[in-house]
């Protein structure tokens, strides 16, 4: 539950408007020429140099089951600080399109709907209102939880160890 | 960075108890010269000093008495035994129980301590159980002890000028040495500058002193513990009483605070004075070389550094060559030089010895060998061989794994032993020998071997090969690798709970190392573990597929060779190409890592070595040979095994470093899960009898039966 007013930083796929906390976001870049990632799941599209650090990046559109959008010069890369199983992690996300700060106050977050949502409510704070917008809060740790990656890991094209282990 | 005293004192007490562990154990192993004992009874007189500094007073007090017993040891009223060596190492785990408790761990357990310092005076006074009381501080046992002659002592007393900034207290020191007996002590101060180059806070002084005591060296020197490391400190008996040097008699020693003098550089200038006409005895001070303590966080971001200087290096290198001026080329080598030079000492600075951590396994061997009712010893050769620190901190638990695996299964109970005609104590040998660029590690013992048979039958018990196969020793060591297998007939609480050697191999695999096992029956087993010198960097081949750049590893790579599309086409697709005259199988990494992009008409095979077999990855084009730094792929991506890591070039680009091995593990279960796709390569290069099948035993020992045991 939010309970203070915080900064949040908006991204579009698609139509609709995300949200998350700035605190979160390192840096905002344009998409350099990314390294692909042979035998890794589709959503990850690799990894980009950030400052010296070859960084993973994750497709949001693939990571939320939306279809894939050919990059235009609106995408962008949303460098993170994440927090896993408390270790600090840093990890790109591509965005069709990236917008601005702004301020929510916890008065107009309410809490994730429980039906007639396209996105799972897990992976959501709450969701923001601004005039007649609505503003889906993300919650970026629980996207990329270990729970989350080892169900990728499951969904990866390369399960199990060698054969005779099975 | 704040500096915390505390933090510093548990930083040296946790070291201090690591030495004093090894004299306990080097004491329990037999030893029993003077100087472990001098080495016990300083660590813990240190432990006792600064921590009552630093107000641990629980871990100061139970020290106390441990610093006694000791000290009775060394005057020799007490014999050096194993029983010692045993209670010191009790001793020296309850400190740590009680330093844990300082830094908020769990109290220890009531009367602990009690029970403990009983046990203690006990040892120190047989008979006697009454605790110890009073301050015995190290200079009184002198006091005791008034049958030793008296003597004169010339002692010279250099301290470092940053003695004072340090905490240091000359005064102090000189008014303990004092109580000693009857002494004069001589301030020289032609070390101190003119009024207007005085540093206030600097030590300009230093001291002879002719001290009349019945006290033994060791109670002197205890006096300049704490400075002993800085300064430079001569003690000697002189058979008669020298007349001092008079140049600034002091009745009362001189007050820290006065004005002192000599800079630094100076100070040295001293050696020329009285007393100092002999050598320097090699003290300890000057032996220790000093250390500065960093976190390895900043050595990697150094590293990272070092790594996109070299690459930066190459590219200026490549300009340099391409405009042929030599204005510009000159420099540029030389710059080249100095870089290669600056990798290696900043790769050098995070390689410690291996004998960090041998350290830890004497006490694994002797507490597990108590544990197990068996008898062994474990000696230690190259422990000076030096490690990168990160391979160093993930090599623990293999070593661990095999040294348990030894003591476990491997070591007969003494009375087996005897009855074989064998010594009663086993010895383990622990090894580490630098070759090449490589260091191998090896550990060795003396007990019952592989039992051949008990693998065999293991084997055909899992299916993992038929009954009848013939296998080579290799073979059945293989087996022995393989995850699940262990042939322990029951599971102790040492080893045996179904990891078995396929954990360490694995392991050793993450380090880019490889392991081996060598076994003759009945007289022992031996694992080499063959590491390389540093996970930092990497000599590799880039090559490109598309416009994917990889590296792949130089350590495997054998040869380049063409693959033209008539070749590819002339074998009906099967994924084999004759290399001086030898079929090499191949794998086609384009399908493998389903990159879309066309083939060119002329492809490149790299021809890699992949344990005993050689190997090729078809590639668009090999772009030559490049250092680099390997950075970690992070947690994101730790399940992606085909590429070890990541590097960015020169042009900002980031490049993957290949896995050779698990790139041909990859190939190959592709090919069994999907032969629709890679049919083609499959049925020529794949299940039956083709080389890089051993990987699954079964496969080559029966031909054929891989599908039977999947």
């Amino acid at each position: 539950m939010i309970t203070e007013t915080r900064q949040y930083m908006t991204f579009k796929l698609g139509d609709e408007l995300f949200a998350i906390d700035v605190a979160q976001v390192r840096e905002v870049l344009e998409v350099p020429q990314i390294t692909k990632v042979p035998t890794a799941p589709a959503y990850m599209r690799g990894v980009v140099n950030v400052r010296g650090q070859a960084t993973p990046v994750v497709d949001f559109r693939l990571r939320f089951g939306l279809p894939k959008g050919a990059d235009t010069v609106h995408t962008r890369i949303i460098v993170m600080e994440l927090e896993l199983d408390g270790e600090a992690a840093v990890l790109g996300g591509i965005a069709d399109s990236v917008h601005e700060v702004i301020e929510i106050e916890p008065g107009n977050i309410n809490p994730p709907p429980r039906i007639a949502m396209r996105w799972r409510t897990d992976f959501i704070q709450g969701m923001g209102k601004r005039g007649d917008d609505f503003i889906i809060i993300l919650d970026v740790n629980a996207v990329f939880s270990s729970e989350e990656l080892a169900l990728v890991r499951d969904a990866a094209p390369h399960t199990g160890e060698l054969a005779f282990a099975h | 960075m704040q500096y915390n005293p505390l933090e510093t004192y548990l930083q040296e007490a946790e070291e201090l108890l690591a030495e004093i562990e090894q004299s306990a154990l080097s004491i329990s192993a037999g030893e029993r010269t003077e100087e472990t004992i001098n080495q016990l009874f300083r660590a813990f007189h240190t432990i006792k000093g600064s921590g009552a500094i630093c107000g641990l007073d629980a871990v100061a007090g139970f020290t106390h008495h441990v610093e006694s017993l000791l000290d009775r040891v060394r005057e020799g009223a007490i014999p050096v035994s194993p029983a010692l060596a045993e209670l010191v190492l009790i001793a020296r785990d309850h400190i740590r129980i009680l330093l844990a408790a300082e830094q908020g761990g769990p109290p220890a357990p009531a009367g602990s301590s009690e029970r403990l310092i009983a046990a203690v005076a006990e040892f120190a006074n047989p008979g006697l159980n009454i605790p110890e009381k009073g301050s015995v501080a190290p200079t009184e046992p002198a006091a005791e002890h008034p049958e030793s002659a008296e003597q004169t002592w010339r002692i010279r007393f250099c301290p470092n000028p940053s003695l004072l900034v340090n905490g240091g207290n000359p005064s102090a020191l000189l008014r303990e040495l004092r109580e000693l007996g009857p002494c004069e002590i001589t301030a020289h101060a032609e070390d101190v500058p003119a009024l207007d180059s005085i540093q206030p806070d600097l030590c300009y002084l230093w001291w002879t002193i002719t001290l009349q005591s019945a006290a033994d060296q060791n109670v002197i020197r205890d006096v300049f513990i704490f400075v002993e490391d800085d300064s430079q400190l001569e003690i000697e008996v002189t058979p008669e009483v020298l007349p001092p040097v008079p140049l600034l008699s002091t009745a009362a020693a001189p007050s820290p605070d006065r004005p002192a003098v000599t800079p630094p550089a100076d100070h040295s200038g001293a050696g020329d004075a009285p007393g100092a006409g002999a050598p320097l005895a090699p003290s300890r001070a000057l032996a220790r070389e000093s250390t500065v303590r960093v976190p390895s966080n900043r050595l990697d971001r150094l590293v990272n550094l070092v790594g996109e200087l070299v690459m930066n290096q190459s590219r200026l290198a490549q300009a340099a060559s391409k405009s042929g001026s030599p204005e510009f080329t000159n420099p540029v080598q030389e710059l080249e030089r100095l870089v290669a030079e600056l990798r290696d000492n900043v790769l050098g600075i995070r390689m410690l010895p291996i004998g960090t951590l041998f350290g830890r396994f004497r006490r694994l061997v002797h507490d597990l060998s108590a544990e197990l009712g068996k008898e062994a010893d474990l000696v230690t050769e190259g422990a000076d061989t030096e490690l990168d620190k990160s391979i160093l901190d993930q090599l623990g638990e293999p070593l661990v794994h095999c040294l348990r695996n030894c003591l476990d299964h491997a070591v007969e109970p003494p009375e087996e032993r005897l009855a074989k005609g064998k010594p009663r104590r086993a010895t383990i040998r622990l090894a580490a020998i630098h070759t090449g660029s490589d260091v191998v590690v090896s550990i060795q013992d003396d007990g019952r071997g592989i039992d051949r048979a008990a693998v065999r039958a293991r084997a055909v018990e899992k299916q993992l090969i038929a009954p009848a196969a013939s296998l080579t020793d290799k073979d059945i060591f293989n087996l022995i690798l393989m995850p699940g297998f262990s042939t322990a007939r029951q599971v102790t609480s040492v080893s045996g709970r179904g990891v078995g050697m396929d954990a360490v191999k694995r392991q050793i695999d993450a380090l880019r190392g490889s392991l081996s096992l060598a076994s003759e029956e009945g007289k022992g087993v031996r694992v080499s573990i063959t590491l390389p010198l540093t996970l930092a960097i990497i000599e590799g081949l880039l090559v490109e597929i598309g416009s994917d750049q990889f590296i792949v590893p130089m350590a495997a790579v054998t040869e380049n060779v063409e693959l033209l599309r008539s070749q590819r086409a002339r074998n009906n697709g099967r994924n084999v190409i004759a290399v001086r005259g030898e079929l090499v199988p191949y794998i086609d990494l384009r399908t493998a890592f389903r990159i879309e992009s066309n083939a060119p008409s002329i492809e490149k095979v790299v021809i890699v070595q992949h344990e005993d077999h050689r190997v090729g990855l078809v590639v668009d084009r090999v772009l030559g040979t490049h250092q680099t730094v390997i950075q970690s792929l992070g947690k994101f991506l730790r399940s992606i095994e085909v590429v070890s890591g990541a590097t960015i070039m020169g042009d900002g680009r980031v490049a993957l470093i290949m896995d050779v091995a698990a790139v041909v593990r990859f190939a190959e279960r592709q090919c069994r899960e999907d032969p629709a796709d890679f049919g083609a390569g499959c049925r020529a290069t794949g299940i039956a009898g083709q080389p890089w099948n051993h990987l699954s035993p079964a496969g080559r020992i029966t031909g054929g039966q891989t599908a039977a045991i999947t």
